[in-house]
């Protein structure tokens, strides 16, 4: 699975690393990193991240891992 | 007790809930009729812009709409308010008269921004106030730089407005009864920052003073307000910012307990006064006032957009789970932006009754607050350190009910 975001649009709401802390965090300037190839198994977690985004950042689409 | 699966669906309130229901109801397999009603006459759109960059935005307003996802395959009927709920017929009637027959139902209705108080009824032109898009474009048109905007409440949409007019270099007056903005919902602490920002941004901030009644001109619009410090302020518009009442008025003899929201078991199902459940009935979003169990089990009404999006999802998914639904504990989260600073939140800090300043940094511009209600954490609030909220949310998580993730929307 592949995840992409936006990061002109991101404005570090959080809400993705509350629905998917396996996946996206913070650095301590609340800029968001985030796993771009996560695992699989990730994918409800990552669709979940991607619905709760209120600027709809969050791309996920399948491919390699 | 199951019943069969609902056939036809009807969502009353087009906006961020309603919408989301729809899509996790499609999303949970159901094929069944999908009617969404909604009383503007626009497909549903982001309200967290109106007090932001619809304002501020050059040369022109962003758009807000929200995506519609291809599949819906839903009939909006907008434009048309529901006006009445026979629950025993199991019916919706719009205002133009359209009679809904419906298996399932879900109040969507959201809030309504309040008027001015009875004491200042029949305000003059320029007084207004903002919840919809139409409200947000009337506003945008007011905020001509250089005039004057007096904005009455100075809670996160007030606050919001008044730093959406400095920027477009309007003189901001703020107008707040308590002593600090937003001390009721965060604590004087953290309420006494937020008027520093306000202050080192120009906003003449006048705190424990309320309106007491407007100056209009010859022509019949605003030039000035009242305070009750005897004070009179200029002004060429006047934003009231004096909260949101949900919209339940359309419910009133519906036999549904609607008192400061749609009373709502912890599956959303919505409630009698005698707290039995009205059958194929469920709630989501502003309107909804469900229990929390960060309040002790009290029922709230939250006006957060996360709130709308993960009840409408799990609204649907007791619709179509009857026998089995599952209980609605996500942690609230929210957050605004004010003069450039990322105000983060989680969990419930109205409910504390305790605010232990973490971090306090006026000059960095960096706040932290962790939120305690008998000696337990009930919320946290940053200010651009997010961050640190996640950690919060999962302690928040972790203390709270059984962790249920409601189903997610896409
Ligand atoms: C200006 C503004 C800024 C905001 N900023 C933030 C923010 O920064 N962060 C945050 O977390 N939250 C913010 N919010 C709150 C967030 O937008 C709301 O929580 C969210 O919109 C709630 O969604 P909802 O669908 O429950 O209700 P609403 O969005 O209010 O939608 C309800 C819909 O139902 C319709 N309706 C009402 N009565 C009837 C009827 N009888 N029949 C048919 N339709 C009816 C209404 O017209 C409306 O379209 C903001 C709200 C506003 C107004
Ligand atoms: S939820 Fe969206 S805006 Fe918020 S941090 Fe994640 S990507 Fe950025």
């Amino acid at each position: 699975m592949r995840i992409t975001v936006d990061m002109n649009l991101c404005e570090s709401h959080g809400q993705c690393v509350f629905a998917a802390p396996d996946i996206f965090s913070f650095d301590d300037e609340d800029y968001l990193l985030y796993d771009a190839a996560p695992a699989d198994a990730l994918r409800d977690r990552a669709e979940q991240a991607a619905a709760v985004c209120p600027v709809r950042a969050i791309t996920v689409s399948a491919g390699a891992s | 007790m199951r019943r069969p699966a609902p056939r036809r669906i009807v969502v009353v309130g087009a906006s961020l809930a309603g919408l989301r229901a729809a899509e996790a109801l499609r999303a949970q397999g159901f094929t069944g009729t999908l009617t969404i009603v909604g009383a503007e006459p626009h497909l549903p759109y982001d309200r967290p812009p109106l007090s932001k960059q619809v304002l501020t935005a050059q040369p022109g307003p962003p758009g807000t709409a929200l995506p519609l996802p291809a599949a819906l395959d839903a009939r909006w009927l907008l434009g048309r308010p529901a006006v009445s709920l026979d629950p025993t017929a199991r019916t919706v009637a719009l205002a133009d008269g359209t009679l809904l027959p419906y298996d399932g139902l879900v109040l969507a209705t959201g809030s309504a921004a309040r008027g001015a108080p009875a004491a200042l009824a029949g305000p003059p032109r320029g007084v207004l106030t903002l919840r919809g898009l139409d409200d947000a474009l009337a506003l945008r048109a007011a905020l001509v730089p250089g005039r004057r905007l007096t904005v009455v409440g100075a809670g996160f949409l007030g606050g919001e407005v008044a730093a959406a007019a400095r920027q477009r270099g309007l003189h901001v007056t703020l107008v707040e009864a308590a002593a600090q903005p937003l001390e009721r919902t965060l604590g004087p602490a953290a309420g006494a920052y937020v008027g520093a920002l306000h202050r080192a941004a120009g906003i003449d901030l006048r705190t424990r003073t309320t309106v007491t009644g407007f100056r209009a001109g010859a022509n019949g619009h605003v030039t000035g307000v009242e305070l009750a410090t005897g004070d009179t302020v200029r002004a060429d518009a006047v934003l009231l910012a004096l909260g949101a009442a949900p919209a339940t008025g359309w419910l009133a003899d519906s036999g549904t307990a609607v008192d400061g929201g749609v009373h709502c078991d912890p599956y959303l199902r919505a409630l009698r006064p005698d707290g039995s459940v009205v059958d194929g009935v469920v709630a989501a979003g502003d309107v909804a006032r469900v229990p929390q169990p960060l309040a002790g089990g009290g029922r709230l009404a939250l006006g957060h957009w996360t709130n709308a999006v993960e009840q409408g999802a799990a609204a649907a998914a007791t619709l179509l789970a009857p026998g089995t639904p599952a209980p609605f504990t996500a942690v609230p989260s929210f957050w605004s932006d004010l003069h450039g600073a990322r105000i983060r939140s989680v969990g419930l800090p109205a409910v504390a009754d305790e605010a232990r300043i973490v971090e306090h940094d006026l000059a960095g511009r960096r706040l932290e607050v962790a939120y305690h209600r008998e000696g337990r954490l009930v919320g946290a609030l940053t200010i651009n350190r997010t961050a640190r909220l996640a950690a919060y949310r999962t302690a928040l998580r972790e203390d709270g009910e059984p962790a249920q993730q409601p189903a997610p929307a896409a």
